[in-house]
């Protein structure tokens, strides 16, 4: 790896500071997906700014009934957090499907959100990419994609998001707190992430210097139910080939409210509105979850090598509905 | 020329001693190549070509060597010329053809292994590339046919008029099978520390045989064998590939002669091991058999295909099981292989017999079926009186033993024979077997040494391996019943050349033959000195021959049960329960044997659901080329895996009664598991790894 600069910020606006100091700079979380960026030569950045020990690490119940979470909160303590468990499963459910222990021992909130795709060829410097070396191509549209996008894909770039932690914030309809050399902004975590279009270099929406320090789950509706679901090769440590977070509230037999993320399948947490809005005030039938995942994934461009995504995120959607449909409350 | 005169009474062996080099292992002091300690060593990283064809035509050096604590950077315009290059695999950096993508064209040295990867990266070469090919399939018209295929086996083989009885059968099953391209993958990577001091060349290499490496090694540099010292006392896994020398050996080598009296330290990285290492051809089979409507087989036609590298030939074994394995009047098997732009293909854990048998035990299900059978029933039909091939008598033969005992074990007759008929808790769920198989190997050329030491105690020194697989132990006890004596008694010494003369591990047969020279040493031992030998009293002994060998048809074998679960929505698929139970002649040490043939179960239920080495056929290299992509099972995987073994008694296959036990648990694994899926869903998979989409509706 190329030789770096390693700083250890100390304040929220000292971190800020040195990267607004230095283009080359970037931020060191938990560094499970940096450092083996920096072993790859996938990035090189002059200098790691490390934010993992500022004091960002708290979880805290809110005035309307949310729950902020800090930036620097592992993936392994938020997983555990008895407010997270209690108020969100399906978060919980999530963090414990992803990676493995000692990976989330590591990850940080911040970190989670903003790692990068495990697309092959983004992580083989010896290969075409767009996203790594813009405008030297897409190796995945005539090789490896089973873990490629049907949605939400651009003839640019294909990766996916492999974020587990980040589909159940989607679903969650979480806001994401972040500072800047020009102070303090809030935004949607679904409006975090942005479709590659033909910059798939642009990950999300943040500008440099700019450092995510907690992020807000409002609460859940009454009589909500949570679950995340996902499929995948392997049985453990394996990144999802469809995942499923659904937020369901059923009454007398309809859909009183419904949000579903799915992951996997899109370059982003992937917020299933089509779906959701076919579903809302709907009957809460097996025959009802399946239009609407039908119609969520009308949307769909497979490629040979994951058409069949299709069918399993549309099995696994209505699979999902119909526990939460069927099951006891949380 | 030795050879046995008695068979060796168990005393020792048939005991479950713990490792011998256990503690060591689990307090950090056992050394593996990589960790000798040296005073200021220098640390290699290799450069690797990024066309999988053509020629290099420029070559960049300048801002590499500028990087402050480059020792050397390696070309093949600046590198050692070798000696010998008939094994162009090991003929690096001698000109600038590139064979395949990932090829070893350069390598840097330096103080650290951080500055080594770093500058390698800074090398800039710029090539001729040519187009390359590296699809494997069936119907190519470049498909040739080897000489012979490994292990010296016939390329093809045919008795009776297949075709005639295909026609006539009433049953048949006309199937091809692909399996897929795998890498080994061992815990260790491959490491090699090479010291060129005093006109000696030193290596610390992480191998399946000392001597092996020092055989390919020492004449490719002009060497005398005894300029090329090779230590290798502990390895973290091969699974045959470090059978051979690989290219980075020669290549660190290479980077020991350019800066003599310091120690050089390569270790691959996980993605290299992707391309230097060896790997499992992937096969396409394609499979014919006729029977009667009693399931009796009239017919077995086997067509194989697999692929080699444009450099090297290597012609896996693919057939050679159905030659052997079911009593059939009418025979044939083929062997072809496409020559490709790819890496050389090597040995993978019961290469021929894995990918083989995979293909011909799920060929075996659908005769069942096709036939309305129990598939168990129906191999103990098609069970042989002597070897079809050879006519030979089989030394053992405990197969019906083996699928009796597992049938009872994994509950058979419970299972539903018609598939889809069993669901629980959203998944489908059935219940599958296949037989294993895996000869006897004999290979002459083990000597051990023992040497009567103070108080009674025995220095018994032979160059073999232990990969994990338990050599530290199981030669232990086998020297100490050999010697009659207990086994604290016994002090072995294996994995360096500066002891006897010994074969590589490979081929399941490590205990046969080392143990064989073992034993034959120990009675020497005892001719001459008794049973008080003076302190210093020596003797030797080798592998010898066993006459046995031409008069027997000599196998373990196996069966292998599955239960598979696949759920209804997503298809993904679960081995809950595996029950293995194997007949290998005396099981020497049943803890260390418990332990590799629930490895050999593993690897078999990781290739059947997950080991897929992705192709890309543009780039021309294995796309997903690290562990996070090429998936291994992962404890979560594995559920209940039941492993035991017939007792068996078989005085012809070696002085200790026992056949090899590292390889034959992958075999038929893989199948079992396919078979059950097909028990549980009504879907036939035929291509490895079985995944869920399959399953999909």
């Amino acid at each position: 790896m190329k030789p770096f600069d390693y700083r250890r910020a100390q304040d929220v606006s000292g971190a800020v500071a040195l990267l607004s100091a230095d283009p080359q700079a970037a931020f060191l979380g938990g560094g499970t997906n940096l450092v083996d960026h920096l072993r790859l030569g996938v990035v090189a950045p002059g200098l790691l700014v490390d934010v993992s020990r500022l004091p960002l690490d708290r979880i805290e119940p809110l005035e309307d009934g949310g729950v902020r979470v800090g930036a620097t909160v592992r993936n392994s303590d938020l997983a555990a957090d008895p407010l997270i468990r209690e108020r969100y499963p399906v978060l919980s459910q999530a963090l414990l499907a992803g990676a493995s222990g000692q990976l989330r021992n590591l990850a940080t909130t911040g970190g989670n959100l903003l790692q990068r795709t495990r697309c092959v060829y983004f992580q083989d410097v010896s290969t075409p990419c767009n996203k790594r070396a813009p405008g030297s191509g897409c190796a995945a549209l005539h090789g490896y994609q089973r873990y490629h996008a049907i949605l939400g894909g651009s003839p640019e770039c294909v990766a996916t998001h492999p974020s587990d932690m980040a589909v159940a914030m989607a679903a969650l309809d979480a806001r994401v707190l972040v500072r800047g050399p020009g102070g303090e902004r809030g935004l949607a975590l679904t409006d975090l992430h942005r479709l590659p279009g033909d910059e798939p270099w642009r990950d999300t929406v943040l500008a440099h210097a700019e450092l995510i320090t907690a992020v807000d789950l409002p609460p859940l509706p009454a009589g909500a139910r949570t679950r995340y679901r996902k499929v995948r090769d392997r049985a453990s440590y394996a990144f999802a080939l469809v995942s499923v977070a659904a937020v369901l509230v059923v009454r007398d037999g309809r859909v009183d409210d419904v949000r579903i993320a799915l992951g996997g399948v899109a370059p982003k947490p992937w917020r299933a509105v089509v779906a959701e809005r076919a579903l809302r005030g709907g009957p809460a039938t097996e025959a009802n979850f399946r239009r609407a995942a039908e119609a969520e994934l009308a949307a769909a461009r497979p490629l040979d090598g994951n058409a069949f995504k299709v069918p399993l995120a549309r099995n696994t959607l209505v699979a999902t509905l119909r526990e939460l449909a069927g099951g006891t409350p949380r | 020329m030795t050879q046995t005169r008695a068979r060796l009474t168990a005393r020792a062996m048939g005991t479950p001693l713990d490792r011998l080099d256990g503690t060591a292992k689990v307090t950090g002091t056992a050394r593996y190549a990589y960790e000798q300690p040296f005073a200021e060593p220098a640390h290699l990283h290799p450069v690797q070509a990024t066309v999988a064809a053509g020629r290099v035509t420029g070559i960049d050096t300048a801002a590499a060597e500028a990087v402050p604590g480059v020792l050397a950077v390696l070309t093949h315009r600046n590198a050692p010329r070798l000696a010998g290059t008939g094994d162009a695999e090991l003929a690096i950096l001698q000109d600038d053809r590139v064979a395949f993508r990932g090829q070893l064209v350069g390598g840097v040295v330096a103080t650290t292994t951080e500055t080594a990867r770093y500058a390698a990266g800074l090398v800039r070469l710029t090539y001729d590339e040519q187009p390359h090919d590296v699809e494997l399939r069936a119907d190519r018209d470049d498909l040739y046919a080897p000489e012979s295929v490994n292990g010296g086996y016939a390329t093809d083989t045919a008795q009776g008029d297949v075709e005639a009885a295909l026609a006539a059968a009433p049953v048949t099953v006309d199937r091809t099978y692909t399996t897929a391209m795998c890498h080994n993958n061992p815990m260790e990577p491959h490491t090699t520390v090479a010291v060129w001091a005093d006109g000696a060349l030193t290596l610390y290499d992480s191998t399946q045989g000392v001597y092996a490496v020092r055989a390919a090694v020492a004449p490719l540099f002009g060497l005398d064998a005894e300029q090329v010292r090779v230590v290798s006392p502990h390895v973290g896994g091969g699974f045959g590939s470090k059978g051979t020398a690989h290219a980075h050996v020669v290549l660190a080598s290479m980077a020991a002669l350019v800066l003599p009296g310091r120690a050089v330290k390569l270790a691959l990285t996980r993605q290299q091991l992707f391309f230097l290492a060896g790997y499992r051809t992937p096969t396409v089979q394609h499979i014919r058999l006729g029977a009667d409507l009693d399931g009796r087989l009239d017919a077995i036609s086997v067509d194989a295909v697999s692929q080699t590298s444009r450099i090297k030939e290597f012609a896996e074994q693919t057939a050679v099981a159905a030659r052997m394995m079911y009593a059939a009047p009418n025979r044939r098997t083929t062997h072809r292989l496409a020559r490709l732009d790819v890496p050389v293909p090597s040995w993978m854990r019961a290469p021929g017999e894995c990918p083989g048998m995979f293909a011909a035990e799920v060929a075996m299900d659908e005769l069942a079926d096709a036939c309305g059978l129990d598939p168990v029933e129906l191999r103990v039909r098609n069970e042989p009186a002597a070897d079809p091939e050879t006519g030979r008598p089989f030394s053992s033969r405990n197969l019906v033993a083996c699928l009796r005992e597992g049938a009872r074990r994994i509950g058979w007759e419970r299972r539903h024979p018609a598939p889809r008929s069993r669901r629980e808790d959203g998944a489908l769920v059935g219940l599958g077997v296949a037989a294993s198989v895996y000869p006897v190997f004999w290979m002459p050329g083990s000597s051990a040494r023992i040497r009567a030491g103070a108080d009674g105690r025995y220095t018994v020194s032979i160059g073999a391996a232990d990969l994990g697989t338990g050599t530290w132990t199981a030669l232990t006890q086998i020297a100490a019943d050999a010697l009659d004596v207990s086994v604290e008694r016994v002090d072995l010494r294996i994995g360096d050349t500066a002891f006897p003369r010994a074969t590589v591990a490979g081929g399941s047969s490590g205990m046969t033959c080392w143990g064989s020279a073992v034993v034959h040493a120990a009675e020497e031992l005892r001719d001459r000195y008794g049973h008080e030998p003076p302190e210093g009293a020596e003797a030797t002994g080798d592998t010898g021959e066993n006459p046995d060998t031409e008069r027997y048809a000599m196998y373990a074998f196996g069966a292998q049960f599955a239960e598979v679960r696949v759920d209804a929505d997503t298809g993904e698929v679960r081995v809950p329960r595996l029950v293995g139970v194997f007949a290998a002649g005396r099981i020497i040490n049943p803890k260390t044997a418990r332990s590799q043939l629930r490895g050999g179960m593993t690897m078999g239920l990781s290739m059947a659901l997950h080991e897929h080495s992705y192709m890309d056929a543009q780039l021309g290299q294995v796309a997903n080329h690290d562990l996070a992509e090429y998936h291994i099972a992962a404890h979560a995987d594995i559920g209940s895996l039941d492993v035991s073994w017939i007792d068996e008694d078989d005085p012809h296959v070696n002085p200790m009664g026992s056949k090899g036990i590292g390889e034959i648990g992958i075999v038929g694994t893989a199948a079992a598991i396919a078979n059950a899926a097909h028990n549980a869903t009504g879907v036939r998979v035929r291509d490895l790894p079985i995944t869920l989409d399959a399953f999909l509706a």
